[in-house]
């Protein structure tokens, strides 16, 4: 393939050696610790006020670092790690029902089809209990049972109850958590914040990480912040496909400014669409709403057995519905995981058997759960998500079926880390969705509060510091050679948009390159699909530098910047996807190759050529250079997954 | 639908602002409120014009970041109903809506629909919050904490920050948000030790940060998208009592 070259493999990811359940104990052990009067003359940049953002900010102030902090809303406390409804895992076997660290760290590995580090899952699950106990005394209100003690259920088709939530609001409170904790430091001068402030380029001085250029969004003031180290907490990517379930301000620059600079960018084909949202309505629409996961619990999901029966639902007769899901998974049923659940619709849908206007969708139906429990029971379970759903759609579903369809939801891949969570540039630490560490190719639900959570309260605290162990770095200022030839990059670059002044609105491009995403890079991907769709979106990127309209200038708030420089971002990242899905010649998680797959329809992976991350170094415009992390099993044992 | 939108335009903090008059055609119900603003910026954009500033992120309801004035209500006609998940089926084809950004001392305008909401992070700074560094916390059993304390400070902890209460109130007073948080703290255990600090640093903030007062006016809980009782206020008034008779730090207080 002559779209990208190979370069050296990674050798070393940092990862202690010895027994898995000692290594993080270890690792603890042997990093270097920064003594607390030194800690106060240490500054460290976060970017980012989401799970792993907040929680790191706050963590890393309260031990005594000066942490200055950034976010692009207008509040840290609305990062979109807030709208993350079902819950987050842990493994304390309250329920004793059998789990264990050792079952969650299992789950988790099997979950990503064997696409994950292990070190790091373990990690992962050894930690979640200290998150549990955190929350606890932040005073979150976990759903709890009469006898006061935590609830838990099971989400996601985890077969024990692991899951602990609240409400179907578990991210807002935990988010909440962390914001509070956060917001105690910016009160005690220990963290300095600023929000509506975007990041837009990375400083590097003599190799590491020294520094971001940012700008501020009310006064488009450009400035330049010196720091000892940076960390990235600035989510995922899913908005490359313009509808997903993500807040509409979620983009990649400030990852992606990293990769140009240097940074590695880890499985960027590795991208979660989640089986059960609202389907899209028409072409004015802007976002995908997520209905949790929770409601195929109770709901069952079919679609008519005829193609093109566009009748009533509730004329359409028992004997002539296809409960697909039941049928070919009988032992897990509609509780399949996402990956699975997802690409089943799509395959119903492309029959012809799909419901409601657009024909993509299909039925969520709890005319069987009513019966049995009837409508009380189902309104104390999922009352405010059938209200969340009538209010979108005008139809009641106590009465009419859901109709879902799959959207994009969550982005596996990220920017490459070592185990300390470092990037392959020093002094740059990337957590949370940002990274691609521990999920594989395919979330388990209610673990993305578990990672954003571990990293920022419990990992990055411990290695961060071993970094600022091994300085003094010496001190570098704004005026700094590096430092100003980044922000004139950034300078250029806003000019450059405002400059075009042509004749199609940045949404109109954004939406266009979404399409090309979905149809070619989402639930489904192949090799002809793959190459029309690098070639569409480098045509279309040419044609957005010459045409884009940007109204206004630089000065002050000007929405339409912030949003062009997001999209150009974007058309540099789906086209790395796209080479990064076209290399992976197997299907796995939620990458899906039409052409490697099982005689009856599944994922089939290829571990004797593909069990490695891809981590891909920019190695200018559209020449990537792939670096490969070859994954090793010592304790999961990789297998086919069925669910059948 | 065809519709007559007049839409607050105001170049910056220092503009006076005025009311400017825009149609909009062909908006499907099935739209979002925010989706048809984004039909008419796109079609300003395109004319030359500069599109109108609103604030938004998630849009579903969860993150606070909108929030507009839509013919003198809160968020809209729909109760508990954020601007982004107000649909356009609730209006009628022909008719005028009257758009405008919250209207607070306490939150400046800074470009048309856009305000500065930065005072209720300083109220949680000032004591909205359970001092627990991280690695502190014990075991998350052992403490219980009864059932009805814990639904009822979810039901506080909903409060999503949107400010609808402040744009709503006539005395542009934020206690209903404040309120949310201490009665949402002082519910559970953990909140106890910081109980009267907590309520009397708050409501100094509140006061610095230029809210009125509140007179059990009431339209902050009616318009709130979340429905917060409006029964937190009382709970606020009993513990700031408490304290300030107290003098909460006082020790065996």
């Amino acid at each position: 393939m002559d779209l990208y070259t190979e370069g050296d493999p990674i050798a070393d990811t940092r990862a202690p050696e010895g027994p898995i359940e000692n290594r993080w104990e270890t690792r603890r052990f042997e990093a270097k610790l920064v003594n607390p009067a030194n800690r106060r003359k240490m500054t460290v940049i976060v970017v980012g006020t989401g799970l792993a953002g907040g929680s790191a900010a706050a963590t890393l102030a309260e031990q005594g670092y000066r942490v200055k902090s950034y976010c692009y809303q207008d509040s840290p406390r609305r990062a979109h790690s807030i709208a993350a409804q079902g819950g987050i895992n842990a493994a304390k076997n309250y329920r004793n029902d059998g789990d264990s660290v050792h079952r969650l760290f299992y789950d988790t590995v099997k979950g990503g089809d064997f696409r994950s580090r292990e070190s790091n899952v373990h990690r992962l699950a050894e930690v979640s209990v200290n998150i549990i106990d955190q929350c606890v005394a932040q005073g979150v209100p976990f759903a709890r049972e009469y006898g006061g003690l935590l609830d838990t259920r099971s989400f996601g088709g985890a077969q024990v109850q692991r899951t602990f939530y609240a409400r179907g609001q578990t991210g807002q409170q935990l988010l909440l958590g962390a914001y509070q904790a956060l917001e105690r430091q910016i009160g005690l001068g220990n963290v300095e914040m600023n929000a509506r402030h975007e990041m837009l380029e990375l400083v590097i001085v003599d190799g590491k990480a020294r520094g971001i250029v940012v700008r501020d969004l009310v006064t488009g003031e450009i400035s330049t912040e010196m720091a000892d180290a940076v960390v990235l907490a600035s989510g995922g990517y899913g908005n490359v496909f313009y509808l997903s379930t993500n807040a509409k301000g979620c983009n990649v620059t400030a990852t992606w400014r990293a990769h140009r600079k240097g940074a590695y960018f880890a499985n960027p084909c590795y991208t979660q669409i989640h089986p059960t949202c609202i389907p899209v309505s028409g072409d004015h629409q802007s976002k995908l709403t997520l209905m949790s996961e929770s409601l195929r619990n109770d709901g069952r999901v079919w679609v008519p057995k005829a193609k093109g029966d566009d009748r009533n639902p509730k004329d359409i007769g028992e004997d002539e519905r296809d409960y697909y899901l039941e049928r070919i998974y009988p032992s897990f049923g509609n509780l399949v995981p996402r990956d699975i659940a997802s690409r089943a619709a799509k395959n119903v849908c492309d029959e012809g058997r799909g419901v409601g206007p657009t024909k993509l969708g299909v039925y969520l139906d709890f005319a069987d759960a009513i019966g049995r429990l009837g409508r009380k029971a189902i309104e104390a379970k999922y009352g405010n998500l059938f209200e969340m759903y009538e209010r979108i759609t005008g139809e009641d579903p106590y009465e009419v079926p859901m109709r879902i369809y799959p959207a994009v939801h969550y982005t596996m891949g990220g920017l490459w880390v070592d185990y300390d969570l470092q990037s392959s540039i020093p002094g740059l630490f990337v957590i949370g969705e940002a990274n691609f560490s521990d999920h594989g190719a395919n979330r388990l639900g209610a673990s993305a509060l578990m990672q954003g959570l571990a990293d920022g309260y419990f990992v990055l605290p411990n290695t961060l510091a071993n970094y600022l162990a091994s300085g003094p770095l010496e001190k570098v200022e704004p005026s700094h050679p590096e430092a100003v030839a980044a922000r004139r990059d950034v300078e250029d670059r806003i000019a450059r948009l405002l400059a075009v002044d042509g004749d199609r609105t940045v949404d109109s491009f954004h939406r266009e390159l979404g399409q090309i995403m979905w149809e070619h890079c989402g639930m489904e991907r192949s090799d002809a699909g793959l190459r029309k769709a690098i070639d569409q979106i480098r045509a279309l990127r040419d044609e957005f530098w010459q045409r884009v309209k940007v109204p206004g200038d630089g000065e002050g708030l000007n929405q339409s910047l912030e949003k062009a420089g997001r999209v150009a971002d974007f058309f540099e990242l789906a086209e790395l996807m796209c080479i990064d899905a076209l290399h992976r010649e197997e299907s796995c998680g939620g990458h899906f190759r039409a052409e490697h797959q099982t005689p009856d329809g599944e994922a089939q992976r290829d571990d004797d050529r593909f069990a490695y991350v891809a981590a891909w170094e920019y190695g200018g415009p559209s020449e990537p250079v792939l670096h490969k992390e070859d994954l090793k099993f010592e304790y999961v044992h990789p297998t086919q997954r069925s669910y059948k | 639908m065809n519709l007559t939108l007049r839409i607050w335009r105001q170049n910056g903090p220092n503009d006076k602002g005025r009311m400017v008059t825009y149609q909009v055609e062909d908006v499907s119900p099935d739209m979002s409120f925010l989706e048809m603003l984004d039909v008419l910026n796109e079609r300003l954009i395109l004319q030359g014009d500069e599109p109108v500033a609103f604030d938004h992120d998630c849009r579903e309801g969860i993150c606070g970041m909108c929030g507009l004035m839509i013919n003198g209500d809160a968020h809209g006609p729909q109760r508990g109903t954020t601007a982004c998940q107000l649909h356009m089926r609730q209006f009628r084809d022909g008719e005028t809506i009257d758009i405008e950004p919250w209207r607070a001392r306490a939150f400046p305008v800074i470009k048309d629909l856009v305000v500065n909401r930065g005072a209720f992070d300083k109220i949680i700074a000032a004591g909205g919050y359970i001092t627990a560094p991280t690695g502190s916390a014990p075991e998350a059993h052992s403490v219980p904490v009864a059932k009805a304390n814990a639904d009822a400070a979810f039901e506080s902890a909903a409060c999503i920050g949107c400010g609808a209460c402040v744009a709503a109130c006539p005395n542009g007073s934020g206690m209903l948000f404040t309120a949310a948080k201490i009665t949402q703290l002082s519910l559970v255990p953990q909140g106890q030790p910081e109980r009267y600090t907590r309520v009397i640093g708050m409501v100094d903030a509140h006061d610095e940060a230029g809210f009125g007062g509140c007179t059990n006016a009431g339209e902050c809980t009616a318009v709130c998208p979340k429905g917060i009782p409006l029964n937190t206020i009382g709970r606020l008034n009993r513990d700031y009592l408490a304290a300030t008779a107290k003098r909460g730090d006082t020790p065996g207080a």
